[in-house]
């Protein structure tokens, strides 16, 4: 039987680690001068050092280099003075040269913290994770299986495109997260989004999770209270921030339900299933790979100066959390509200939209109250919706010119995110017209009073507020498309009342 | 290491090897390179006997440091230019057998 | 102008640039000589006569339009077939790369080609230059032009026998642990091994990354310090090549003058295991330079008695890595390739018919060297060996301006004699080996014929790296001497063919 996850708590404590790795936004690859954008006819961003041809060399990226150090500098890390590149050398289709130019150890950075927040029910809380490294690698190739539903298994062959093959990937490697307890899942969450928001931040990458471009391996081991540390798994190739919530928790889980039923837990590393949200076990450690690292001779050593790196510190923006408080400030808004928006995925999309011309309030509204509820009911994050900032600074426009209502703006949204066309398309389409005609809603408020005669008393009595079963009765009957203020004051007028 | 025992050099090393190392290596071959790997380490083992614990390893032969290419993309390769010397391409794609092992 | 092929490449630049003789004329004479004896020496892979004179042609226009100043324009050459080159085969001496033509040159090839040296064609080697003897070459032995029944030396024994045997005045080799200069001993000729970093990598199908450097061979010192000159600079693709301005290697040849100088004999690279006619004239040499005004001095290098196995764990170990990624998956030949297959087994299978004994061999003990159990007492022992033996070069320099030492501690053996033993064809490398694995630069010269058999013997000069220039410097010098002697090059006691 399958423990519930509180059940799981009340036992165990979790230990909890992520390696994430994140394609950086440079315009060439790691190691040659292919373009490194995403996408393009397969095989068509590759050259001799990336399709890993006899006699090529690589020759190392600066930028992607400038990019880890100011990651690693935005993290925290101290900047080694000396550090090489190794070859991982293990055979594999996807990967040209038979063996990955990384880097094992000798990392760039290492030693650094992230603090993240967590919303809880006694307000948020900040956990400090413990970044022990950030090193540079090259992405691999991607492969397409033919036959057998396009899994590896039972595939008659496979295809390669070697775009991807040498795109900079940045690893980032935390220590052990001790004393999350419940929030284990969401600290694991949390995290992954701060490394997004930091990486967005610093420009070095726009973290297109939807292309594959940031991948999270999980670490996760139970243990009782004051027991020694848990055999932990690694859970591969885990690619958004739901996933990533959902991968650890399934995984206490399961491994709960192990250690209760007196078995014990394989170090192993488990496949994350999107669908189902479970995890399978893939290759265990004791099968594992002899990679025969060694230090890469084709390139020479990394040794940034102090000047280098103090020049890279003075490029460091902002970073997250304290811009998210001087933006909560800006906004007057409390903490939990606040920490609510980061949580949902929001807060850039709010931002975007403030930038486009959107109201803050009005930002706000849209993004953590219907989109949200759009993105909940169809199981994605809000930066997939299809819905962009000048979308919506283009409805709020026509509400605040009295063209469309809020509800009708919901509609539009609907309309946006089935793809339907054009905030002004999907208007005309859906037919979405504000009754400003004066005459017709005169008719529609007469036709509301003689229905309910004793409300025009009450209001005519002062009990005002009782005009809002009339206006919600004249709404009803031009099916949403007055302007309810308006359809207010024209009522207030009707029957001589003023405020 | 000094003695030949300490390399650990049998048959199931050197069938282990042929596997790390992608050769799919005959009986007579494993017979073959245990016994001359044997032989060849044995004729080198004379470098464990230098102190040099405390000796900085030299990777590269010239000490450079710092060397970069600027982030500039460029046109890649045609495939005219390389899938004449593929051996199988299907789809704008390299194709190959199915795979059988997991990736990292 | 008579007998072209007899020529050296600095005599027949003058006359191509004086227009007294075509590039065509030249190439054509090449090939015709390529034609005659190459059945018997087998030094080439890969000629293509009507793209060689097409190309001779183009730079005879180029010439005669003013468009090309270059010491070499004109002059034919023959690549060693490690260079990649656009279009053109291009095998390592490898089954598995069988057919394959690169999509790109060797920066090597690009800066010959900016020159207007016009390439012959592609020369044997030991499959991926793993061999001191060209016999491990995938398509059959190269045969020392000397003794068609001896081998030419190796990695680079096409390239040495291609000049020996007057097939071409140059030729372009590679040198991981003596396989430009020991083929250049055995054949009578010269070979330089640059400073590593001198000379691009880029597009030379790489054996042991840190240990490889590409070099000129030729007839005599001058033809070497021109090619070098050619083929030397920093390149942006290779990020291990020295970005320096490079040194007047011409003038060095033309300054043919040692006196003063301190010259260093290495006490580990004499006596036992040494030939007694290649110490012979080693000695008679050491004479010659002494007279010359140079002053003879007994260096020691104690570390240099494991450079060997050092060697042989570095090179195996970064040449099992640099031969994953033939694969039978992107280019070469593809073995068993079947439905029922699995990548696995079609990469196995592949590799496993692919690559020849030798290169196997290497790469299960490169494979087992660097294995998690054994790195540090393997691969990590050896570099800190490679340290040592640098340091043992760095003492010795701060006594003597060069340091010389027999090239290899025998004559060309009979082809198949060390076949099947390898650590006896290891041995061969033995006087080379130190100056790869402390990436300074060397020269082979002839230096006469061993008594007891009539073969040619070489002489190295070891200078400290980047000083590539004093390699030229001694070897004119000497080479003059050695001419003056014996009224010629010896390689013209070569037989005729």
């Amino acid at each position: 039987m399958t423990t519930e996850y509180n059940a799981v708590i009340t036992e165990f404590d979790p230990i909890i680690g992520l390696e994430t790795h994140i394609e950086l936004g440079t315009k060439s690859k790691m190691f040659c001068s292919c373009s490194a954008q995403f996408g393009g006819e397969p095989n068509t961003f590759v050259c001799p050092v990336c399709l890993g041809m006899p006699g090529s060399m690589p020759v190392v990226n600066r930028v992607a280099v400038e990019s880890t150090i100011r990651m690693g500098l935005a993290l925290n890390c101290s900047i080694v003075p000396w550090c090489r590149f190794a070859r991982k050398n293990y055979f594999y289709p996807d990967m040209p040269k038979n063996y990955q130019i990384s880097q094992y150890d000798e990392p760039l950075c290492i030693n650094g913290y992230l603090d993240v927040t967590v919303a809880t029910e006694n307000g948020p809380q900040v956990f400090r994770v413990e970044i022990e490294r950030v090193h540079m690698e090259e992405d691999t190739g991607k492969l397409l299986h033919a036959g057998g539903a396009g899994r590896i298994h039972g595939a008659t062959h496979s295809l390669v495109d070697y775009n991807r093959a040498g795109i900079p990937l940045i690893e980032v490697v935390t220590k052990p997260i001790l004393g999350t307890g419940v929030l284990a899942p969401e600290v694991a969450k949390a995290y992954v989004a701060e490394l997004r928001d930091l990486m967005r931040a610093l420009g070095v990458s726009d973290v297109r999770m939807e292309e594959g471009s940031l991948r999270c391996d999980v670490n996760v081991s139970l243990s009782r209270p004051g027991e020694e540390w848990g055999t932990r798994t690694e859970t591969k190739n885990v690619n958004s921030l739901r996933s990533v919530e959902r991968a650890v928790r399934t995984e206490m889980i399961r491994q709960a339900d192990r250690l209760r039923a007196g078995e014990r837990i394989i170090q192993e590393t488990r496949h994350f299933n999107e669908e189902t949200g479970d995890t399978t076990s893939g290759r265990s450690k004791e099968q594992a790979e002899d990679y025969r690292y060694f230090p890469e001779p084709d390139l020479v050593p990394i040794a940034p100066s102090e000047a280098w790196i103090e020049e890279l510190r003075g490029t460091l923006p902002e970073i997250p959390s304290v811009r998210r408080a001087r933006l909560q400030i800006d906004w007057g808004i409390s903490d939990f509200d606040m920490q609510s928006l980061v949580n949902a995925g929001a807060l850039e999309l709010i931002v975007a939209s403030i930038d486009a011309g959107v109201q803050p309030a009005a930002a706000r509204k849209w993004w953590t109250g219907e989109l949200t509820r759009v993105a909940n009911e169809r199981h994605c994050e809000l930066g997939d919706l299809t819905v962009n900032a000048s979308d919506i600074f283009e409805i709020e426009g026509l509400i605040s010119a009295g063209d469309l209502t809020d509800k009708m703006a919901r509609s539009v949204f609907e309309g946006l995110l089935d793809g339907e066309g054009s905030v002004s398309q999907i208007v005309s389409q859906r037919g979405l017209v504000v009754v400003n005609d004066d005459a017709s809603l005169i008719a529609a408020i007469a036709t509301a009073l003689a229905d309910s005669p004793d409300i025009a008393e009450k209001i005519q009595g002062g009990k005002i507020a009782a005009a809002g079963s009339i206006v919600g009765a004249v709404m009803k009957a031009t099916q949403g498309q007055a302007d309810a203020a308006k359809v207010r004051t024209l009522l207030l007028e009707q029957l001589g009342v003023t405020e | 290491m000094t003695d030949s025992a300490a390399n650990g050099i049998d048959q199931d090393l050197v069938v282990h090897l042929g596997k790390l190392a992608r050769l799919e290596l005959t009986d007579l071959e494993v017979e073959h390179y245990t016994i001359q790997l044997e032989q060849i380490l044995g004729a080198i083992t004379s470098i464990s006997e230098v102190a040099a614990a405390d000796i900085p390893p030299t990777s590269h032969p010239i000490p450079l440091e710092n060397v970069y290419r600027e982030d500039i993309a460029v046109p890649g390769l045609l495939h005219e230019d390389f899938v004449p010397g593929a051996p199988s391409f299907e789809d704008d794609r390299f194709r190959v057998p199915r795979i059988l092992g997991e990736s990292t | 102008m008579n007998d072209l092929i007899r020529q050296s490449a600095a005599t027949l630049a003058g006359a191509i640039a004086r227009k007294e003789v075509s590039s065509e004329e030249v190439t054509r004479a090449h090939l015709e000589r390529i034609s005659q004896v190459d059945e018997r020496v087998h030094a080439f892979l890969f000629v293509d006569p009507e793209a060689s004179i097409a190309r001779a042609r183009e730079v005879d226009q180029q010439l005669a339009k003013g468009a090309l100043s270059s010491p070499l324009a004109g002059v034919p050459i023959a690549l060693k077939d490690l260079l990649a080159t656009k279009g053109v085969p291009t095998t390592c001496g490898s089954r598995i790369l069988e057919g394959w033509k690169p999509p790109y040159n060797a920066t090597i090839v690009n800066k010959l080609h900016a020159a207007g040296v016009v390439s012959l064609g592609k020369t044997n080697m030991d499959e991926f230059a793993m061999g001191s003897s060209t016999e491990h070459s995938g398509y059959g032995p190269t045969h020392n032009p000397w003794d068609l029944e001896r081998i030419p030396g190796g990695s680079g024994g096409g390239s040495a026998a291609a000049i020996a045997s007057f097939e071409s005045p140059l030729a372009i080799g590679t040198d991981t642990g003596g396989s430009i200069r020991q083929p250049a001993a055995v054949t009578g000729t010269v070979g330089v091994k640059p400073t590593y970093g001198g000379v691009s990598r880029y597009g030379i199908v790489a054996l042991a990354s840190s240990l490889d450097q590409a070099g000129p061979c030729a007839r005599d010192v001058m033809d070497t310090a021109l090619l070098h000159s050619v083929i030397a600079g920093h390149d942006p693709h290779d990020s291990t090549s020295i970005n320096a301005p490079v040194p007047d290697f011409v003038a060095a040849a033309l300054n043919a003058d040692v006196r003063g100088m301190k010259i260093g004999v290495i006490k580990e690279l004499q006596g036992e295991g040494f030939q007694s006619g290649v110490l012979q004239r080693f000695n008679q040499s050491l004479e010659i330079l002494t007279e010359l005004g140079a002053e003879i001095v007994e260096v020691s290098c104690p570390h240099f008695e494991y450079a060997l196995g050092a060697y042989y764990l570095i090179l195996p170990s970064e040449a099992s890595s640099n031969l994953a990624r033939f694969d039978g998956m992107r280019f070469g030949i593809r073995v068993d390739d079947g439905d029922d297959r699995s990548v696995e087994e079609v990469m196995s299978a592949t590799r496993e018919k692919g690559f020849g004994a030798e290169v196997k061999r290497r790469i299960m003990l490169g494979t087992y060297a660097l294995s998690s159990g054994y790195y540090d007492a393997y691969y990590g022992q050896a570099q800190r060996i490679r340290t040592l033996i640098t340091r043992d070069f760095v003492a010795a320099f701060s006594q003597v301006d060069v340091l010389v030492s027999p090239t290899s501690p025998t004559t060309a053996f009979k082809i198949g004699e060390k076949l099947d033993d390898p650590l006896a064809m290891y041995l061969n490398d033995i006087a080379t080996i130190p100056v790869n694995l402390a990436g300074n630069c060397a020269m082979s010269l002839p230096i006469g014929l061993a008594p007891e058999d009539g073969l040619p013997v070489g002489l190295q000069i070891i200078a400290p790296a980047m000083a590539d220039s004093l390699l030229y410097q001694v070897g004119s010098a000497l080479e003059s001497a050695l001419i003056d002697r014996w009224g010629g090059l010896l390689i013209s006691e070569a037989p005729s063919l």
